[in-house]
């Protein structure tokens, strides 16, 4: 609840946090969102002043694996920091053995900080029949229009509730929609991935709260300094692409060697997202990096563009069957324009001969006459 | 559905039913048309040959014009060579044949393909320049004529800057990309460019009514 105002220091003791590891979250934090270090003490003192804002976390069609990424640690990591920094007033995947209780809770969070609460939404939104999805008897749509309502404003986190994900891949049995298809009158930002950075989701949260500003948002409404480049803008395997050497199998020679995946269907070129940079499990590894190519999951309707392991260059549509049906079909064609040809032929071989429209025939001087003269 | 998603699917997919329905069309049709039977006695007896020996003779100037046209010649034999050579021999292009057939060939390396791009793209842009400029060419073009010298440069050209990731982002240039080529396989036959399929047998037919007549073409 946000009542008691405990000071931040107070908070990290108690989450065995030292000072030190605080600032260098804010210095973190400062250089993801590309400002200037001498921000980071700002970045500081603003989350110590503030009063913890209020955070309304809803989950619908999802599978808990942003909030997995989002959540985990079992060492407090940089990105749990941010927990000290708000006031989660509900969670119902964490707060389910809360029951009724835990939408109390959401009520009066939100009377409370009417205007000025965030909301993350993490999993589509089902439009078909409303049972399939519901929390505490609620459809999913109606929580989140309710929800919305009072919203500050509104982070999509993850791919689902950024652009449907998964549940609106072919043939969206839930008639699944994403948050911005719902709410159109409030600020959205969308962190999508599947899962989605916990530092991009960190940082975005920081910077509302330090600044009470939304990052600069791309069109696909993404912030631009995590999603303004492509993995493959910034892929250490990049220079065996320019010289087209490309692993043919996951196990072979060029694989082990580092080559680039394009031909295994990687989809770098054309997914924006900060993987190839910040990394995961603590700047660990990313797929690439782990010998797997990157699946665009960022990107809107991944999964229905095509295998993921068929290289970009190749046609999703186009099959050997369908040429054949069309060489069969220009054969049909083909034939009757050939004896409608001939038949034309014929006929104008036969005569009688027609002047052409248009050409008057020119009279001919008699040879005889000709002769004669 | 992104731009990409439609050229990548739809797009590519309808232009090459429609590019090979109309080439078997055309082909077929033109090939049942009835040929004109000769009025008097052949004046050769190996016309076979002889009309295989103008197929090839004509791939290179006759003597008496070389002068004039041999830049011609040499040029349309770059730019041919060139843009089949990128075609099949691009490592990413044997990517979308595999995806397509099945199975793939070598290619050769990006460097090379990157230069013999380049080479063609300038000489097919150096010949469509001399058509825009040169009086006699301007005067005897036609619709036809700069339509598809347009339509063949574009996909040298996107590729091109596919490859060099130029300006755009790369999604856009691939799907451009592609659209080019959708374009292009779309006009083939029902443009002149459908000459590739009658261009060696028309020469054979004519080497043949010549050699009939006794004219040593
Ligand atoms: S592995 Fe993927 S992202 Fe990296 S260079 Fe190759 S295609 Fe680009």
């Amino acid at each position: 609840m946000t009542t008691r105002h405990v000071p931040l220091g107070e908070r990290m003791q108690a989450r065995g946090i030292s000072r030190r590891s605080f600032m260098k979250f804010c210095a973190t934090t400062a250089s993801l969102l590309a400002l200037p270090p001498a921000l980071a003490p700002k970045i500081a003192q603003a989350l110590e002043a503030q009063h913890r804002p209020s955070v309304i976390w809803l989950s619908f069609q999802e599978c808990t694996g942003c909030a997995e990424s989002f959540l985990r640690s079992n060492t407090p990591s940089v990105e749990s920091l941010i927990f000290d920094t708000i006031s989660l007033d509900y969670q119902h995947t964490l707060m389910a053995a809360s029951g009724h209780a835990a939408e109390e809770a959401r009520e009066e969070a939100m009377k409370a900080n009417w205007g000025k609460y965030i909301v993350v939404v993490d999993g589509s939104i089902p439009t078909g029949d409303m049972g399939y999805s519901t929390t505490a008897g609620e459809s999913n749509i109606d929580t989140l229009k309710h929800v919305a309502e009072g919203a500050a404003a509104i982070v999509c986190l993850g791919t689902c509730s950024a652009y449907g994900g998964i549940p609106l891949a072919d043939p969206n049995p839930t008639g699944a929609v994403s948050v911005q298809d719902v709410i159109t009158d409030k600020p959205i930002i969308n962190v999508p991935g599947c899962p989605p950075i916990p530092a991009v989701m960190t940082s975005v949260l920081v910077q509302f709260i330090a600044f009470g500003a939304l990052p600069e948002l791309d069109h696909l409404n993404r912030p631009k300094v995590f999603y303004g480049q492509n993995i493959h803008d910034r892929c250490y395997r990049r220079p065996f692409y320019e010289r087209g050497q490309f692993a043919e199998s996951f196990d072979d020679e060029g694989a082990r060697e580092g080559w680039c995946l394009y031909k295994l269907g990687c989809k770098g070129p054309t997914t924006y997202n900060a993987c190839a940079v910040l990394k995961w499990n603590e700047g660990t590894s990313f797929p690439i990096e782990a010998g797997h190519g990157c699946l665009g999951c960022s990107e809107p309707n991944f999964w229905d563009k095509g295998s993921f392991y068929a290289p970009l260059a190749t046609a999703t549509h186009l099959d050997t069957t369908e040429l054949a049906v069309g060489a069969l079909a220009g054969a049909a064609v083909g034939l009757g324009a050939g004896y409608a040809g001939r038949a034309v032929q014929k006929r104008n071989k036969q005569g009688p001969f027609e002047a052409q429209p248009g050409v008057q025939p020119t009279a001919q001087p008699d040879p005889a006459e000709k002769e004669k003269s | 559905m992104s731009l990409l998603d439609f050229a990548r699917g739809p797009a590519l997919q309808w232009a090459g039913i429609i590019f090979v329905l109309g080439m078997v069309w055309r082909t077929l049709g033109i090939f049942m048309l009835m040929r004109s039977s000769p009025l008097s006695a052949n004046r050769d007896n190996h016309l076979f040959e002889h009309g295989v020996r103008t197929v090839w003779s004509r791939f290179v100037p006759a003597p008496v014009f070389e002068k004039k046209v041999s830049f011609q010649y040499v040029a349309g034999w770059i730019w041919h060579l060139g843009f089949l050579v990128v075609l099949l021999f691009y490592k990413v292009h044997v990517m979308f044949f595999e995806g397509l057939l099945g199975f793939g060939w070598p290619a050769l390396p990006n460097s090379i393909v990157l230069a013999i791009a380049g080479v063609t793209l300038g000489v097919l842009l150096w010949l469509l320049g001399r058509r825009i400029f040169n009086p006699v060419l301007r005067y005897i073009s036609t619709f036809n004529d700069y339509s598809s010298v347009i339509i063949t440069t574009l996909p040298i050209l996107t590729g091109l800057l596919t490859f060099t990731h130029f300006g755009i982002a790369y999604e856009t240039l691939l799907a451009i990309h592609m659209l080019s080529i959708a374009l292009l396989l779309v006009w083939f036959p029902f443009s002149k460019l459908f000459h590739v399929i009658t261009l060696l047998p028309s020469r054979y037919v004519l080497g043949v009514k010549f050699w009939r007549r006794g004219v040593q073409a």
